[in-house]
């Protein structure tokens, strides 16, 4: 049976467009808000917004800054890509750059004698290796004996931030800071072969580059990989993928443990290229600087995509770097940005609804042509 | 120095303490107990209750009456629970992580307007313990149980009237079976979103309750995160009770007594890392989950946002 027009049509350019562009018309609604609490709060938002901006990327210094900054939120980011891709939620960025960057540490401390080219890639490969055993065990717990594990992996923040003080106040707390009773919960500074490589007289350090890197490297594992394609076909159909004989919970494992590792080498990259020394305040955030929860909303404004990520993070990193020239300019405090954050992740996901209908609408549409064609060849047959 | 820990006095102010401190996660899990009953996960409870901490304390340092603060406590997580309610059930937004997006709004915000209203740590005479007469007077039972604050005891006879409204009342049954078989409960003539909108704000409401209980009930400060993780524990000690009242008060009893327990561990100065004293709880939760998730089955629709014609 012919339907005249219906099979035909396509859809209009602003549907086709629509897909990409919510998370910055999302953004864009988050920061409007924003612009109104700072009218609330008795500033002007454009002066607000503008010093935000100059803070960010108004000199070399402040952009190095802002990429610095946007380093970690990335690593967490394509971990959190992998994670979401695979169906599971990993809400323990947390605690896997804590346990990164503790792996790390105590590397960097234990072997002074060691040159730079070896003992770089070891410490990093601890901080991997950290933040993968941080992500498995939720992984394992989720997918064999079917445990929440966006609960295990807030549980596990919070096991990783005790062991952090437990470490820092004990074992691992500087000599220094004992024979001088000041007992500031603190490592001693790494030796300096194990310092990141820096373009000096910026900040930007080695890190930023394997971030990167490690962002395509990941983007190749999921869409040109066997591996990868397994862990996407796993988040987004479960039973199909078992029925076609993919070991389901193996790859949520897996997608669980590289989202870990990913976060821990984060965690490691902190240390060894920013601080130079671990650190605690008590919290996990005192590290962190909430990385751990702000890569989660670069990750999804880049659309779950490790490239689009890139971007994502250099964007949240602006934000935090601009929020303290915010703070000098107008008087408000840099916890706005905090905030808008939140608001972000809140209409990013609440505008996926559109985004759902239209993938919906569309897929009828094509289930309509594929009818269409069906009935079309059987009347071929027909007659 | 750990016979310290044995003494009566001692054992006495440990179990007291604990009762006190269960406060927050009782109303906070009581809350979300309705909301993940219904069949929605609210994941920002912690954000919720550091805003209802804020507004409780504001209210209270400017009027210097701790009800007014407790009623805009309940006001402003209340707000915050319909905004969840918007998010999660019209909007059908992913639970897990837009309570993460709630969670960020209510620390960056509770931090942002605490900065800018009250610049530093201020004290409040927030609620008063009130004896119980007669009965705070038998020896230790007295001490332990009849001599907190009013938010204490309401929280405590929370329990049972959560108990009885979930198991016998109609709208109790109508949330379970919200949470269990939307479709079914629809074609029944519940409105499900209804039930949801109802569960989430009330979910608010406590979640608000419980960070006022801190704010102007136990700690009687404000402070940036003030609740450090508690709304967290909270959504975690829901799956550890099983969905009951009964079961969160078990989970919230557990987490208050080791934090009391560790309290005075440092007060007394005994040397055990306290840091493994803290630990210890999410250890618990993580196996409690991996053992009790077997017996207890979450509502089937939880997580699950529902449109009707589907499925």
């Amino acid at each position: 049976m012919q339907r005249p027009g219906r099979s035909k049509t396509r859809r209009p350019w602003w549907e086709r467009w629509l897909g990409p562009l919510t998370p910055i018309l999302a953004a864009l609604a988050a920061f409007l808000l924003g612009a109104i609490m700072l009218l609330a709060l008795g500033a002007d938002p454009i002066r607000a917004y503008g010093s935000m901006f100059e803070g960010a990327f108004g000199s070399v210094n402040a952009f190095a800054d802002t990429i610095v900054k946007a380093t970690p939120l990335l690593f967490v980011g394509i971990g959190i890509c992998v994670a979401f891709r695979g169906g599971v939620i990993n809400i323990g960025g947390e605690g896997q750059l804590v346990v990164g960057a503790l792996a790390a540490t105590v590397a960097a401390i234990n072997l002074p004698y060691w040159p730079s080219w070896a003992i770089i890639p070891f410490t990093l490969l601890l901080g991997f290796l950290g933040g993968a055993l941080w992500g498995a065990i939720p992984g394992v717990l989720k997918a064999y004996l079917n445990v929440n594990e966006i609960l295990t992996t807030i549980m596990m923040n919070a096991i990783a931030v005790q062991g952090m003080n437990y470490l820092l106040r004990g074992p691992l707390m500087d000599p220094l800071q004992i024979e001088q009773g000041s007992f500031i919960p603190q490592t001693a500074r790494f030796p300096l072969a194990a310092d990141l490589p820096r373009l000096v007289p910026t900040r930007m350090h080695l890190g930023v580059i394997l971030a990167v890197l490690a962002a395509v490297l990941v983007w190749a594992l999921l869409w040109r990989t066997t591996i990868g394609f397994r862990i996407r076909a796993v988040g987004l159909n479960p039973n199909a993928s078992r029925r076609a004989g993919i070991r389901v919970g193996r790859y949520a494992v897996m997608a669980m443990l590289l989202s870990g590792a990913l976060a821990g080498l984060g965690g490691a990259v902190q240390v060894l290229g920013v601080h130079h020394r671990m650190f605690t305040d008590g919290s996990a955030m005192g590290f962190t600087g909430a990385a751990g929860f702000n890569g989660i909303v670069a990750a999804l404004f880049g659309q779950l995509h490790p490239i689009g990520t890139i971007p994502a993070s250099v964007l949240f990193g602006a934000m935090i770097v601009g929020a303290n020239k915010m703070q000098r300019a107008v008087q408000v405090p840099s916890a706005l940005i905090t905030a808008l954050n939140g608001l972000v992740v809140v209409f990013v996901v609440a505008s996926e609804i559109w985004r759902r209908r239209l993938a919906r609408r569309s897929e009828l549409l094509n289930i309509d042509r594929a009818l269409d064609t069906q009935s079309d060849s059987s009347q071929e047959a027909g007659t | 120095m750990i016979q310290d820990l044995l003494a009566p006095a001692v054992l006495i102010g440990i179990a007291s303490s604990g009762i006190r401190l269960a406060t927050p996660y009782l109303y906070a899990t009581i809350g979300e107990t309705f909301g993940q009953l219904s069949g929605v996960l609210n994941l920002g409870v912690e954000g919720i209750m550091l805003m209802g901490a804020y507004s409780g304390f504001y209210v209270t340092f400017k009027t210097g009456n701790p009800v007014l603060g407790l009623l805009a406590a309940i006001v402003v997580g209340g707000l915050m629970g319909l905004g969840m309610a918007i998010i999660s059930v019209t909007f059908q937004a992913e639970q897990g992580i837009s309570g993460i997006g709630v969670y960020l709004f209510g620390l960056g915000m509770s931090d942002l307007l605490f900065q800018k209203s009250l610049g530093t740590v201020e004290t409040v005479s927030g609620f008063q313990p009130v004896e119980i007469p007669f009965l705070s007077q038998i020896p230790v039972l007295g001490q332990i149980f009849f001599r907190h604050n009013l938010l204490v005891y309401a929280a405590f006879l929370l329990v049972p009237v959560a108990w009885f409204v979930i198991n016998k009342t109609t709208w109790g049954l109508k949330i379970q079976a919200v949470g269990q078989n939307p479709a079914a409960a629809d074609a029944l003539g519940v409105s499900v979103s209804a039930v949801r909108y109802a569960t989430v704000t009330l979910g608010g409401v406590l979640s608000g309750i419980a960070g006022a209980s801190l704010s102007i009930g136990l700690l009687n400060v404000f402070q940036q995160n003030l609740t450090s993780g508690m709304g967290f524990i909270a959504v975690a000690l829901v799956y550890f009770g099983g969905w009951s009242p009964v079961g969160v008060l078990l989970g919230s009893l557990l987490f208050s007594l080791v934090n009391a327990l560790q309290n005075w561990v440092q007060v007394l100065g005994i040397p055990i890392p306290s840091d493994f004293a803290v630990m210890m709880p999410y250890v618990l939760t993580i196996l409690a989950l991996v053992f009790a998730v077997r017996k207890v089955t979450q509502p089937a629709a939880l997580t699950k946002p529902f449109e009707r014609g589907e499925g």
